[in-house]
């Protein structure tokens, strides 16, 4: 970002791309990518399958090797220093990666060697890693033992070993039942808030990104389609939603072309006795509404106000949705605590808040 | 990358893969096995067969020991590519590369587990062997011991690499068993090819194969034969081989993508 000095700067991406070879041609996975992370967000990386998600990740984390661009990733050149840019970042794979017959202690260990620790450091790391991501007691236990969400924090906890600055979670919740993401959450955002660890995460829950990140980074074709918080992305997307219910069956059009001349509506259409209003910040002009609708003598039965999702927000601006392949669940329950997201608290309707978003929800990041 | 952190990152891997090895130790066990039942089963065979009339039988077990040692190196090692498929299935292979861990030890400290589990296998055959009437000088036993662990070293990198560049153990096992049987029949393991017993279009297809001096420079260092020039050709066959396998896996585990 422009806004923000170059040193404060965890991941800084400019023109990556990566072309693969198959035997019906060049295929662009990623073309010309460009992005920055700041040190100490959390950056949700969405897109669709096939998106170039993986092969981004993938390029990042020294796996892959770049067709073209540059990138500097936690202050190391990622072409020329990859051992470097190993030595500090964290990497946890979507599939994990370890080994069934061996235990929990035995893991972290060895992989705390991998980072050449010294065998009293990574007794010592391993120990504070149990601890830090509740797998205190599990320490002996084989790997094949472990519950999904045991040994999903088990992966995490491999890819923070080393202590590093940088950690790159590759859908880091697929799989976990709704206790175990939420609880997942919570090790995350502690990694931002007491370590100040920076936090690059792909993610197929428009939900768990809304909740978890501090800025999106939506990827669509090998490019960066959009960019900004979950509020920014939301508000400029789609704005805000007013569903108004009129009392009576024949003022839609009176209460229709009182709407028009109120700043900030955009688009108000009417079904039946059902007005939905778009907006452009429902908080401010929800007063502005109601006057207007008072001046005009149309009677309401209710009024309410959402805010579009992240669902919405992808499926304007990839024509797709994000979870065409996904296993059908259910949405999570919100974590406990309020640091999530408050708008998606009490707006049940939000996903109907395009008539292209056809499928009723009940909640936030529902399966389409 | 320093060549002490190098052996560092080597003995860890393979102190890993062992410990992974003895608690699974079935694979080890049938690889024991199957060897001693070849000697059990089909060197009294042999014997009659190799032997020239009037010659000691000593001499037919000098011939197909050193020829079962190399099946064993072979098959023993080929076939530890399937298990690196399975660590790759399981995330294992890229969680290690993303680490600064030395690549060449990801690949050696696999192979040095398997060339251990190979020596011991070996040893527990030669053994059987004396029980059962072979002689062979001490120095000759470990001679050939020591070829066995660069076969087993350049065989078990090879099959990493292979293992690793298809992904599929469907792959694997069709193409190990195509080039393997081959292989194997035409370096005269079981019964020597030579220009008398052969004719000559299987004689000169057994000189292209590489095995075939490595099983022939074996069966001179049971005898005793060390400074001879079969056993010198060998040894250079041997060593290349060696080279060019544990390159081609090193370069597998550092591009090894998707």
């Amino acid at each position: 970002m422009a806004d923000s000095p170059a040193a404060a700067a965890m991941i800084e991406v400019t023109g990556l791309a990566k072309t693969f070879k198959t035997k019906r041609g060049t295929v662009e996975a990623v073309r010309g990518l460009d992005l920055t992370v700041r040190a100490g967000e959390i950056v949700g990386f969405l897109g669709p399958n096939g998106a170039g998600k993986t092969t981004t990740l993938r390029m990042l984390t020294t796996l892959l090797e770049p067709s073209g661009g540059t990138a500097v990733v936690a202050g190391a050149d990622l072409l020329r220093e990859p051992t470097e840019v190993r030595k500090r970042i964290g990497y946890v794979a979507q599939t994990g990666g370890t080994d069934g017959a061996c235990t929990v202690a035995e893991e972290l260990i060895t992989q705390a060697e991998l980072y050449r620790l010294g065998a009293a450091e990574a007794r010592q790391r391993c120990a504070a890693l149990v601890e830090q991501l509740d797998l205190t007691g599990l320490e002996d236990r084989y790997v094949k033992t472990l519950s999904g969400g045991q040994k999903r924090r088990l992966d995490i906890a491999l890819g923070l070993v080393h202590a590093p600055r940088l950690v790159f979670l590759d859908e880091p919740t697929t799989g976990l039942d709704p206790q175990s993401r939420a609880h997942l959450w919570t090790h995350v955002r502690k990694l931002r808030d007491e370590l100040n660890t920076t936090v690059f995460l792909t993610t197929h829950y428009l939900d768990e990104a809304d909740a978890l990140c501090d800025r999106i980074l939506i990827i669509d074709f090998g490019r960066i389609v959009a960019e900004g918080t979950p509020e920014e992305l939301k508000h400029r997307i789609s704005g805000d939603l007013v569903t108004i219910e009129l009392a009576g069956e024949g003022d839609g059009e009176k209460a229709q072309s009182a709407l028009g001349d109120v700043e900030g509506v955009r688009d108000a259409t009417l079904s039946g006795k059902t007005l939905r209003v778009v907006v452009d910040a429902g908080g401010q002009q929800l007063m502005g509404i109601m006057r207007a609708l008072d001046s005009a003598v149309v009677p309401i039965a209710s009024i309410q106000l959402a805010r579009p999702t992240l669902d919405d927000v992808f499926l304007t601006l990839t024509g797709r949705s994000l979870r065409d392949d996904s296993p059908g669940s259910g949405a999570p329950p919100q974590p406990g605590d309020a640091g999530g997201s408050p708008d998606d608290a009490g707006n049940p309707a939000d996903s109907a808040a395009h008539d292209d978003a056809s499928a009723p929800s009940d909640a936030t990041g529902s399966p389409r | 990358m320093s060549l002490a952190s190098t052996l560092r990152d080597t003995r860890l891997i393979f102190r890993r893969q062992l410990r992974l090895s003895l608690r699974n130790p079935a694979w080890l066990i049938i690889g024991v096995i199957q060897p001693i039942l070849y000697l059990a089963l089909f060197g009294p065979l042999v014997k009659h067969f190799v032997s020239a009339p009037g010659a000691s039988s000593d001499q037919a077990w000098r011939i197909f020991v050193p020829g079962l040692l190399v099946q064993l190196g072979l098959f023993g090692s080929l076939f530890v590519g399937f298990a690196i498929i399975a660590e790759w299935r399981a995330g294992v292979i890229e969680r290690m590369r993303v680490t600064p861990v030395s690549r060449f030890a990801l690949l050696f400290g696999r192979v040095l587990r398997d060339m251990i589990a190979l020596l011991v296998q070996s040893a527990i055959l030669v053994l059987t062997g004396l029980l059962m009437g072979l002689r062979a000088p001490i120095g000759g036993v470990l001679f050939a011991l020591a070829f066995i662990a660069v076969l087993a070293i350049s065989m078990s990198s090879l099959s990493y690499a292979v293992g690793l560049a298809l992904k599929s153990e469907d792959s694997l096992a069709p193409l190990l068993n195509s080039v393997a049987v081959p292989v194997l029949l035409l370096s005269g393991i079981l019964l020597p090819i030579t220009r008398q017993s052969a004719p000559s279009w299987l004689y000169y297809l057994s000189r292209i194969n590489p095995f075939r001096y490595v099983v022939d420079a074996m069966r001179e260092v049971f005898v005793g034969n060390y400074a001879d020039l079969t056993v010198l050709w060998g040894s250079l066959i041997s060593l290349v081989l060696a080279i060019v396998c544990i390159m081609l896996g090193v370069r597998r585990f550092q591009i090894e993508s998707a």
